[in-house]
Formats: structure tokens, sequence, C-alpha cells
């Protein structure tokens, strides 16, 4: 049984759908990518998993109990937690007090302030900076704390939804550094990612995403070295 | 020139209480994005409930808190989870559900009917009230007890709010939601439960507000459309949301009310507030203070 098992979903925005049948699993430990292009449903299937949307049809399955149909609250209580495409940050809050919150599930809040301290660690430049509010920073230092705001709810699924979205190429290199790290201390990822080189070579296994159904899955090298992807993803 | 200070005193001291109803309306705007309509009638029940404690009691207006914060607080609970919530979340993909507005109209007039039918029209005021035309004597300056407690109250209340979103778990869970409900949702934030409370954090301000008032104000049953009104006018002059615009936008309503009628007739003051609401709106549409939340 894997540790998230996602089961022919089906997903509508109103009477649109954007997910067709669609079945994907996670094994605990794996860093799992998924790829597609602009409005393939990459960031809808994330919403859906983190109980944003609920799927029309088919289930979601996370530690063997059916979740498709909780509210997000319940859900990152559970420990699948979601980093939001364009980061999404408390604007007027400090650094501090975003990471905070991001404990506020009962899971990880008795363990908030060993958590920052790893975050810091991890993050260090947070840390000079945790008074300053979020809305002032940079692209990549903003990226840093949803990243590090993810950590604080102590996910076994950490869902990053385009980390790498608008940055320079050199944090870019320091943004997936992070993720490796965090992938090799043990937390279980899923990536969406339009880098697909950087992402798949981070990954152990990957799905491709287009017009809402999966296209093509294997290990991340094989989809590396595959013709189709070469052409419509790399560019090559 | 003695009186002209007499009356921008007691002015800024009604002012601040002005500022306190506004304050409640701005919090819950802050976080449902909603404007409560029937905050006016939630300030009329806060009337209602102090004056009963008070007359039932005998306790000192003041001391009527300990009963009125909680009850108001549980009744604006219970008000957002019953009536309210089932809009929003059948509204759940609508950026500005407007039905929630049309439904605090509703509870305005349910309220205000309600008390009418339960305590019919009469005017009421406290019996053996202590404060009763008190006056501190400033030189000779006459300063009102009770507009003078209130508005130390409004600064207490104004500070001990703030206070409480900066520093507290729930107060951060509140400004996260304001700020992001889907980000607050997925930091493991119940949305609709931060909703209640935060409904029922602006009741029991509106309470507190009330308890202010009965020493020197009439309770009736559409006593709280006056301040509905006018906290709208406060809230759009101090910046939507914002906690400390509230409380001077009060106060600049409560002096050019007090102020002006020695230079005019009362019906251009009024005229004054209009026209600086509407100048306010086209001019600096994010308040005065230019900040949208300070919180
Ligand atoms: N709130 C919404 N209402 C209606 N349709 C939406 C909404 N959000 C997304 N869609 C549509 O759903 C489809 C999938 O969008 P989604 O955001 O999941 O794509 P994506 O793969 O994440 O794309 P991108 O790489 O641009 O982020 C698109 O056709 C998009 O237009
Ligand atoms: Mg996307």
């Amino acid at each position: 049984m894997a540790f998230l098992d996602i089961k022919n979903i089906d997903v509508f925005y109103g009477d649109v759908q954007v997910i067709f049948d669609l079945s994907l699993n996670i094994n605990e430990g794996e860093v799992v990518s998924i790829i597609g292009g602009n409005g393939a449903g990459k960031s809808t299937l994330l919403r859906t998993i983190s109980g944003l949307m609920n799927p029309a049809k088919g289930q979601i399955r996370f530690e063997d109990a059916a979740i498709e149909s909780l509210p997000p609250e319940e859900i990152v209580h559970k420990g699948i937690v979601h980093v939001p495409e364009g980061r999404r940050l408390f604007s007027l809050m400090s650094i501090k007090d975003n990471l905070i919150v991001g404990a506020y599930n009962e899971r990880a809040d008795q363990y908030m302030e060993e958590t920052l301290e790893e975050v810091y660690e991890m993050l260090p430049r947070l840390k000079e900076r945790e008074a300053q509010l979020a809305i002032t920073l940079s692209g990549g230092e903003q990226q840093m704390v949803a990243i590090g705001r993810g950590l604080m709810a102590k996910p076994k699924i950490l869902m990053l939804d385009e980390p790498s979205l608008g940055l320079a190429p050199v944090l870019i290199n320091s943004i997936f550094e992070t993720i490796r790290k965090i992938a090799d201390q043990g937390t279980t990822v899923l990536l969406v990612e339009q880098d697909v080189n950087h992402s798949l070579k981070l990954s152990d296994r990957g799905y491709v995403l287009e017009h809402g159904r999966i296209a093509m899955e294997g290990k991340a090298q094989d989809l590396l070295g595959d013709p189709h992807i070469k052409e419509a993803y790399l560019g090559i | 020139m003695i009186y002209f200070i007499e009356d921008a005193i007691n002015g800024i001291l009604m002012g601040s209480i002005y500022g306190l109803t506004a304050l409640g309306l701005t919090i819950i705007f802050g976080v449902l994005k909603v404007v409560n309509f029937a905050h006016g009638s939630l300030l009329m029940v806060g009337m209602y409930v102090a004056f009963w404690t008070v007359s039932l009691t005998g306790l000192h207006p003041y001391l009527s808190l300990i009963i009125v914060v909680p009850v108001m607080y549980g009744f604006g609970y219970c008000l957002q989870a019953v009536v309210i919530k089932p809009i929003f979340k059948a509204e759940k993909n609508v950026r500005e559900p407007l039905t929630v507005i049309i439904v605090t109209t509703g509870v305005w007039y349910i309220l205000d009917n309600m008390t009418l039918l339960i305590f019919g029209p009469q005017y009421r005021s406290i019996q053996d009230n202590p404060l009763k035309g008190k006056m501190i004597e400033i030189g000779e300056m006459m300063i009102s007890v009770p507009k003078l407690w209130g508005c130390i109250i409004a600064i207490v209340t104004a500070v001990g709010v703030y206070w409480f979103l900066q520093k507290t778990r729930t107060g951060r869970a509140i400004r996260a939601t304001s700020l992001d409900r889907d980000a607050a949702s997925l930091s493991g934030i119940n949305q609709y439960r931060i909703y209640n409370m935060t409904f029922g954090i602006g009741t029991a301000i509106a309470g507190i507000a009330g308890v202010t008032l009965i020493p020197f104000y009439n309770i009736f049953p559409t006593v709280g459309v006056l301040f509905d009104i006018k906290g709208f006018i406060i809230v759009v002059l101090g910046g939507l949301g914002s906690i400390h615009g509230a409380i001077i936008g009060g106060i600049i309503i409560g002096l050019i009310e007090s102020v002006g009628p020695q230079f005019m007739t009362s019906t251009w003051t009024e005229a004054i507030v209009y026209g600086l609401f509407l100048l306010v709106l086209f001019v600096k549409p994010s308040g005065l203070f230019g900040v949208k939340y300070d919180w």
C-alpha cells in the first residue's frame, strides 16, 4: 500500500473539468516530480490533495485513511503540507510570525520552538531577518520563508508548487539544494516544477501531466532520457 | 475660548466611544471581508444586556462588563456560526460574497424588531445611576465623567485588542486569516472557527461600547442606527481594517460634532462629516492613514 494513493480522481472548477481520471501514488521517503506545461492541472492536483478543492469522483488515501473530503486544516494535521504556488506569505507579518503560524496544527505546535531552531539552521538568512515583514523580502527570500513555513508544520509529505518560479539561476540552485536536504532528512517530497531538468535530477520518480491526464510516468532517470520529454520539456 | 476647549475635550471623549463602535466593525471587516450591517444592532443589544444586568443585579454600570463581554462574545460567535457561516460555505468560491452582506442586513432588521417586540419602543435609562450628570471641573471647564471613563475604556480596549492580535497564538491565526485565507488553511487554521471568534470579538467590543454609553445615553430599539452610520464613516476615514485608524477617525468625528455647532448650525456639521467621508473616498480611499491593516 502506497503512502499516498490517489485513485481515479476527477476535479472541476464549476462546470469545467481540469483533472480526468487521474491516479498517482507516492511511497514513503520518495521524491516524486510532477511535470507539465502551463495549465496542465499541476496546481489543481496539489490543491485537491491538500483539501482546498474536493474531487468530484475518486479516492485519495494517506496512510490508509480516506482524506478526499477532509478540510485543509485536517489534512495538514495528518502531515500533508502544501507550499502553494506564488509563496502566498502573510505579507504584513514578520518572517518569524509567518513561521510560527506554520506550526499552527496541534501535532506540530508542541515542537514549535525546536522546529523553529531547525528551520533557522537550514535557512540561516531567515534568522537574520526574522523581524522583517514578509512583503519587504526579495523573491528568493520569500520562497525560503514559504518552504520554512511548510517545514514548521512537521510534514510527512511536503508538496512544493513551483518553488523556483521567477528566481535567478543562483537562487534556483540553492532552492533545489534546500529541497535535497529536506529529502535527505527523510521527508517525502512531491515536487511540481517547470524546471524539469533540475527537478527530475533530484527525484526518484516522475509523472508527466498533460491536459489533466497522466501522459507518462516512470523512474526519473528514464524520463530524463525520454525523447518526448527531451523535446517537449527540456528543449533539446 | 474656554467653551471651545471644553467642547473640544468632550468631543474627543465622545469620539473615542464612536471609535470603539467602529473598532468592532473594522476587525470583522478585516478578517471576514464583509461589511457587517448588523453592527449597530449588536451595539444596541449590548446596551440592553448592560442595562438589564445593571437593573437586575444592581452592579455598578462598568462592572457589568464582566457579564456583558462574555455574553456578547458568545452571541457574536453563535450568530456567525449558525447564521452567517452556512452562506460563506455555500459561496466558498466567490471572492467577495455579497450575499453575506445581505444576511447581515437581515440580522439588523430582525434584531431591531425583536427588541421592539420584547421591550417596546420606550426610551430607557438606568435607575440609581451613580454617574448621572457627573462632571469634573477643571478651572471653568466642565468635563463629563462618564465620557471620560468611556474614553479610557475605549483606549484600553484598543490597546488590548492590538496586543492580543500581535502576541497570542490565536491573534496570529486571526491576522494570518485576514491576510490570506487559503494560506492560513494550509497552515492548519480552521478558517470558519477564526471567523466565529472574530465575530465574537467584534460583538464583544460592541458590547463594551454599549456599557460605556448606558450611563449617559438612552436605550431604545433603534439606537444602533445612529452609531451604525457613524461607524461606517469612521472606518472609511481611518482605513478599513485599521485599529488606531478607528479610534482616531472616531475622535475626528466627535470633534467636528462638538466644536462645529459653535460656528454653524448642526445640519452643517453633519454635512461636513459626510463631505469629509466623500472626500476621503475620492482622494484617499485607503483611509487617512494609508495603512490597510496595522495588525
Ligand atoms: N480558480 C479557477 N477557476 C477556473 N479555472 C481555473 C482556476 N484555476 C485554474 N483553472 C484552470 O484549470 C486549469 C489547470 O490550472 P492549474 O493552475 O492547475 O495549472 P498548472 O498546471 O498549475 O499551470 P501553471 O504551470 O501555469 O501553474 C487551467 O486551464 C486553468 O485555466
Ligand atoms: Mg500551477
